[in-house]
């Protein structure tokens, strides 16, 4: 019977993790790629990129990098549970980790509302009105925070499959790939946020 | 199977990077607000990297990975980092 | 294991498995099936830029408006290089060869993720018609030229949008399958294949999936900025809000300089296999070649300023991509070295795939010179946005890559199909392709440093002997590209039965049948020692 018969194919752990890995670095460049406008940017308006920032609440920010840190712990203990046979610990480390992302989306989403309100947002009469380098921080306030949201959503969305299939029992000790690399993707998305918090927020 | 190892770390390094890492940003506030000037930014990223190396090397078992996999994170971001430093070479010496 | 055709086997062509008709193809993760229907979709839109080139090239042959305007010109040259560029030449012959020869060489079934595969080409398709439909909806095709240069493709009233969308899926797909093919590389290898007995054909595909890999995602998310730009006004590259249009060409050549070399390197894999096996001689210089492949994918993410050496970048930083374009030349030119150094001495059979494996010597040659040209600071200003950059990219490209394209077609269509084609009509063709091609560009170097500008429908009458000559090239090259297409196709219907090995090639796909069985090889082989082993052949003889 031929391999490509098998719908169901088990790609080899070591295969699968190094596949993630590489797609790892792709995230990497894409976020890389803002983080350099950010750098030039920065370089040529220091000043109004501070003024900009004090409009940030520091507060919320810090407060999502403890969720997002405080999540990626939850996430790799889940996954040396299912390595340890206990998907009872997993399914409810899992579901604390998928309850930190909401509160972290929940946040963002204050923190936008805020910002749309005062007239902050691309394009707005408001932001015109601002020295251009305020308007350029915002710019890629948004761009960033965004794109990153965005990563967050497809995080929860890969964090779920893996809750219902460890519930189901198809993630388990002896296979488990699918889980760890969502873990790793997790990762991710808490390591951009590492960088993102610094430039965004502690810029005064 | 070689080169993973299967049991991952015990939940109590977990917890202990988690220490740390809270630790490193609290310490990356507080320091943002004294005013170091050109340093504040250095010493922020500083942090920021420290922690980024520690979220990889043990939340994402970096650490017992294969020597390859270790190269090439090593070697992404210093690839990013070349790139970086030469766009500068144009910004800043204009 | 033996290549016995007297044992029946089923090939992949003829192998049923759950899905029947058409959808054996379309939902088929065998890497030699989407190797193919690539090829298929590849050829059918290298057909269709073609067309584009010969009716702009019809437009230049006088002055004045010939046969269209210039806002149609504006919207040709555009669509013509993003078919050419990121349909055809960036993924072309990774997603062919690379797809159908990668397992085969290194001694896999398939590669490290078949889903992944067709989930590439998948987007690939999508990507690609979309460029389409942005010819045919909203206010117009792009007109802005495949670069997308701020600030004109944020202020082109064209459908910029849908081609910018349309780019950033295709480089997903180009992203996707790097992704595979690097994890093939590292976990596929047959036993006893270390890194050092692999193919070079391999070793380029791997370089190269590295670049495709790092580099893309930087258009990736360039092509969003523009799209938030028109959208949004978000103001990175806009200088009324304090942006700047010359960040945008730093963003954009970060990766479309590594692309390049995307598009340069398995063309210099393919042709390394062709020359052993033509010489009958193993590779001069192989690990030479192996490094080179890397060194070449290094190098090059340095040296995208070059692009901008007019558009007010600091000087210091115009030397350092000066310097580090001369030194990108070298490893190039160590395997020109080691490519001729492989013939000399050798058994020479002038069949198609050598003539076009050496006519890409030739052309590449010339492309690399002119690209040093363009490299030094002082010549780059009269030269640059002049036709005779068009020329250099056609010839590294077209001449380079397009010839090494030819050269793998002719080379490994036995093997991929079973049947021959007709080897005097393919070597006539050659020769008519190969003249129209140099009658086509090398008038374009000459007028092009007399200050005949790129990208314009109408020219001062001092350049219209060039352009004369450069359509005429174009008419003749066309010719020969269609009778080239005609052998093929007669070939894939008609031609005669292959043989496993008819050209006495030494590496792993000649010891399987014409076309493969679907697994690829009966049992995995086992290696011992380095590949382009003649000895074998040379028993047999």
């Amino acid at each position: 019977m031929s391999k490509h018969d098998v719908h169901m194919e088990h790609i080899d752990r070591d295969t699968g993790k190094l596949g993630m890995w590489i797609f790892l670095f792709t995230e990497m460049f894409l976020f890389g790629g803002l983080f350099l406008v950010y750098a030039v940017f920065r370089n040529g308006h220091s000043e109004d990129f501070h003024a900009a920032a004090d409009d940030l609440n520091t507060f919320i920010g810090t407060m999502n990098t403890v969720f997002l840190l405080t999540s990626s712990l939850t996430v790799a203990m889940a996954i040396s549970a299912v390595q340890k046979n206990d998907n009872v610990l997993a399914f409810r480390l899992v579901i604390i980790t998928l309850l930190l992302a909401t509160l972290f989306m929940a946040d963002k989403y204050i923190e936008w509302s805020h910002e749309f309100r005062s007239g902050i947002y691309p394009g707005s009469q408001v932001l015109k009105n601002m020295p251009h380098g305020e308007l350029l921080f915002f710019g890629l306030y948004f761009m960033m925070t965004g794109l990153h949201a965005l990563h967050v959503f497809i995080g929860m969305i890969l964090l779920t499959v893996s809750l219902i299939k460890i519930r189901k029992g198809n993630i388990n000790y002896e296979h488990y790939l699918l889980f760890e690399n969502s873990g790793l993707y997790w990762h991710l998305v808490d390591l951009i946020w590492i960088f993102l918090f610094p430039l965004l927020y502690l810029v005064t | 199977m070689k080169n993973t190892d299967t049991h991952g770390s015990g939940y109590a390094v977990y917890a202990i990077v988690l220490v740390v890492l809270l630790v490193l940003t609290t310490l990356s506030v507080v320091i943002t607000s004294v005013h170091l000037g050109a340093f504040t930014v250095g010493f922020a990223l500083l942090i920021a990297v420290i922690k980024v190396g520690a979220v990889i090397s043990f939340f994402m078992h970096l650490r017992s990975e294969n020597r390859f996999l270790k190269l090439a994170v090593a070697g992404v971001f210093t690839l990013y980092g070349l790139v970086v430093v030469i766009t500068f070479i144009d910004y800043l010496f204009r | 294991m033996a290549a016995d055709e007297k044992e029946p086997y089923t090939s992949f062509l003829e192998h049923k498995g759950s899905h029947h008709g058409i959808w054996s193809w379309l939902m088929s993760t065998d890497h030699k099936k989407i190797g193919l229907m690539y090829f298929y979709v590849i050829a059918a839109f290298f057909f269709i830029g073609a067309t584009l080139g010969v009716l702009m090239r019809t437009e230049l042959i006088a002055q004045g408006e010939t046969i269209m305007g210039p806002q149609t010109y504006n919207g040709f040259f555009t669509v013509h290089g993003i078919i050419m560029i990121f349909i055809i030449v960036i993924p072309g012959l990774s997603v062919i060869f690379g797809n159908f020869f990668l397992p085969i060489l290194i001694g896999a079934r398939d590669v490290a993720f078949p889903k992944l595969n067709l989930l590439s080409f998948y987007l690939f398709v999508t990507g690609a018609l979309l460029a389409v439909i942005s010819q045919f909806t909203g206010d117009g095709p792009p007109d802005t030229g495949w670069s997308f240069y701020v600030p004109y493709s944020v202020k082109s009233a064209t459908n910029v949008i849908f081609a910018l969308t349309a780019a950033f899926i295709l480089g997903f797909s180009s992203i996707l399958t790097g992704l595979n093919f690097i994890v093939t590389t590292h976990r596929m290898r047959a036993p006893g294949m270390t890194f050092f007995r692999m193919p070079l054909f391999p070793w380029s595909i791997y370089a190269t999936a590295w670049i495709q890999v790092l580099a893309t995602p930087i258009i990736g998310i360039t092509l969003l900025m523009v799209i938030a730009e028109r959208v949004f006004n978000i103001g990175f590259f806009d200088p009324a809000l304090g942006g700047d249009p010359v960040l945008y060409q730093h963003l954009f050549w970060i990766y479309s300089h590594p692309a390049v070399y995307i598009m340069i390197l398995p063309a210099m894999g393919v042709v390394t296999e062709i020359f052993p096996t033509f010489s009958q001689k193993p590779v001069f210089g192989y690990v030479a070649i192996a490094i080179s492949s890397l060194a070449i994918a290094f190098i090059g993410y340095f040296v995208w300023g070059h692009h901008m050496f007019t558009s007010g970048t600091s000087y210091l930083s115009r030397l350092f991509f000066s310097l580090l374009t001369f030194l990108v030349a070298v490893p190039s030119a160590i395997k020109v070295f080691n490519w001729l150094s492989t013939m000399y001495g050798g058994s020479i059979d002038l069949k198609p795939p050598l003539l076009y494996a050496i006519g890409f010597i030739f052309l590449f040659a010339i492309g690399g010179f002119t690209g040093l040209i363009q490299g030094a600071l002082a010549t780059n200003i009269q030269v640059h946005d002049t036709s005779f950059v068009v020329a250099h990219f056609h010839y590294i490209i077209f001449g380079g890559m397009g010839f090494a394209a030819f050269a793998g077609i002719h080379y490994w269509f036995p093997k991929m199909f079973g049947k021959m084609y007709n080897i005097k009509i393919a070597n006539i063709a050659f020769a008519i392709i190969f003249t129209g091609f140099n009658f086509l560009y090398f008038p374009q170097l000459i007028i092009g440093i007399q200050g005949m500008p790129r990208r314009y429908f109408d020219y001062l009458p001092q350049f219209t002997p060039g352009q004369v000559v450069s359509s005429i090239g174009a008419y003749i090259l066309v010719t020969g590209l269609l009778m080239m297409l005609i052998n093929l196709l007669y070939a894939g219907r008609k031609g005669a039965k292959a043989s496993a090995n008819p050209w006495h090639g030494v590496t792993l796909e000649w010891k399987i049948p014409s076309p493969p069985p679907v697994e690829n090889f009966d049992t995995l082989p086992e290696i011992t020692g380095r590949p382009y082993n003649f000895d074998e052949n040379l028993k047999n003889n």
